[in-house]
């Protein structure tokens, strides 16, 4: 009995060594969580503030560019309207912009009434300065050819995608979004110390701001979690657009064109109309989505790539191409992108919000801007405990910071 | 001030709304009306229940 007893006793004893030992090792992975949570959200919280607050109008862009600039409407047409014919289109575009030449024919992804001729001063010019022609989809005629750089929703974009700095300015906040994706699973690890004794949701509202806006920062980062990893790591993937791009020309584009490798662009370009229409047709169920004309970085010097689209939510984003030798007009090849590309084409909706309707945008823009909260009370939280000299790694490690943010194990202990 | 909680009782609520986001995020991709409809409610959701927790004020 005795020895059971002394047995048991000793049991217990190495059972809290144990969970001592556990304790303290759980303590030291947590204080290492809470450690990159910190950095990582100090290094990218003003990049994402300037994010997220640029990303919210151009959740909008549409209406807002609608309200802000007048644009030449297109035809009011009734249903079944047949469209004009695209050579007419293109060569009533081209007399508006005499010495220029065209890059690209675009349908306007929002307004099936009207569509783009994008131009430049010669055919290898960089186009991201070209000039967009906006025409009429079924009369053909000329609308206008706005400076799409000078509107706010064009200085928003810039400033969300690259800050006015290009690929450098790209490929960096695409760190900062590796580093946010890195402080919300950080956060989910420090978020369960911090509710250990407290229930899902709680708010302590009658508190001092600083719990307060402790309980707003888990609340509002662990509602968001699924959100804010989805749009945060698209966002990456978006960054890398022009690489991906880059890749495809040189893979699989160079690929299917190799054989006209070493021609040069035709004098005579065949029709663009009849080039579309093989395209459509062997392409059933596929929309238009760009012609890229020949010796534009989309195609070959001797090809019209044609970039069809399919017509759900998803599929409408999957661009396919097919390769129109723009001397013969033949169909010279026609392949699915690669999957790097269309990972890029699957994120795109996913970092928008632009695939639900004015509902999404609505919600994408709540969510937005809880994100900023989140931010913002990280930021706030950060400074108030430098303020009063407690370590952070600590503090959101420790179980205490339940009762008082402010407090690390030290002082709890005192 | 309630007794501790494991990490289950800590990270249900969570999974649960990490999941339903996940499948709104899916839904409006797949298709139109009811899926776009799936979409606002299960995104909408967690804005709902941050206005809901902080308008109540919990004590707790």
């Amino acid at each position: 009995m005795l020895v059971t007893t002394l047995q048991a006793g000793h049991d217990a004893a190495d059972d809290q060594t144990i969970q001592a030992i556990q304790l303290i090792a759980t303590t030291t992975s947590l204080r290492r969580w809470g450690a990159v949570h910190k950095w990582t959200s100090l290094i990218c919280t003003l990049f994402m503030l300037l994010l997220c607050i640029t990303g919210l109008p151009l959740i909008f862009h549409e209406q807002i560019d609608e309200l802000l600039h007048d644009q030449v409407k297109p035809a009011e047409v009734p249903a079944g309207t047949p469209r004009a014919n695209l050579d007419q289109v293109l060569a009533n575009a081209m007399a508006q912009q005499p010495g220029k030449v065209p890059h690209f024919l675009i349908w306007d992804r929002d307004d099936p009434n009207a569509m783009f001729v994008s131009v430049g001063p010669t055919i290898d010019a960089d186009p991201t300065n070209n000039l967009l022609v906006r025409m009429d989809t079924h009369t053909g005629a000329y609308l206008d050819a706005p400076d799409f750089t000078r509107r706010f929703t064009f200085i928003m974009l810039k400033l969300h995608t690259d800050m006015f700095a290009g690929l450098p300015g790209k490929l960096f906040l695409g760190l900062m979004g590796i580093l946010f994706c890195v402080a919300i699973i950080s956060g989910i690890v420090v978020y369960a110390p911090s509710m250990r004794k407290l229930r899902f949701g709680t708010y302590r509202g009658h508190r001092t701001r600083v719990v307060r806006w402790l309980d707003v920062h888990n609340l509002a980062g662990i509602l968001l979690v699924a959100w804010t990893l989805v749009v945060g790591f698209t966002g990456v993937i978006n960054t890398w657009a022009d690489l991906v791009l880059k890749m495809w020309q040189f893979g699989q584009l160079a690929e299917m064109t190799a054989q006209y490798r070493d021609r040069l662009v035709p004098a005579k370009l065949a029709s663009l109309n009849a080039a579309v229409e093989v395209a459509s047709q062997a392409m059933p169920g596929m929309t238009p989505s760009f012609v890229a004309f020949p010796g534009t970085t989309f195609s070959s010097k001797s090809h019209y790539a044609v970039f069809m689209h399919g017509d759900t939510p998803l599929t409408s984003r999957l661009l396919k191409p097919a390769l129109i030798d723009a001397e013969t007009g033949k169909l010279t090849d026609s392949r699915d992108m690669p999957w790097y590309v269309l990972t890029l084409f699957v994120s795109q909706p996913l970092h928008f919000g632009d695939y639900g309707g004015m509902p999404l945008k609505i919600v994408w823009a709540l969510l937005d801007v809880l994100t900023i909260f989140v931010l913002v009370t990280g930021l706030y939280l950060w400074w108030r405990r430098r303020k009063a000299g407690v370590s952070q790694e600590r503090a959101i490690a420790n179980a205490a910071a339940i009762d008082n943010p402010l407090s690390d194990r030290r002082d709890a202990a005192e | 001030m309630i007794a501790h909680r494991s990490l289950g009782q800590i990270f249900a609520a969570p999974l649960v709304i990490a999941i339903l986001s996940t499948l709104g995020l899916i839904s409006a991709l797949v298709g139109d009306g009811w899926w776009d409809a799936v979409s606002w409610a299960a995104l909408g959701l967690p804005v709902l229940l941050y206005i809901a927790f902080v308008w109540r004020r919990r004590p707790n």
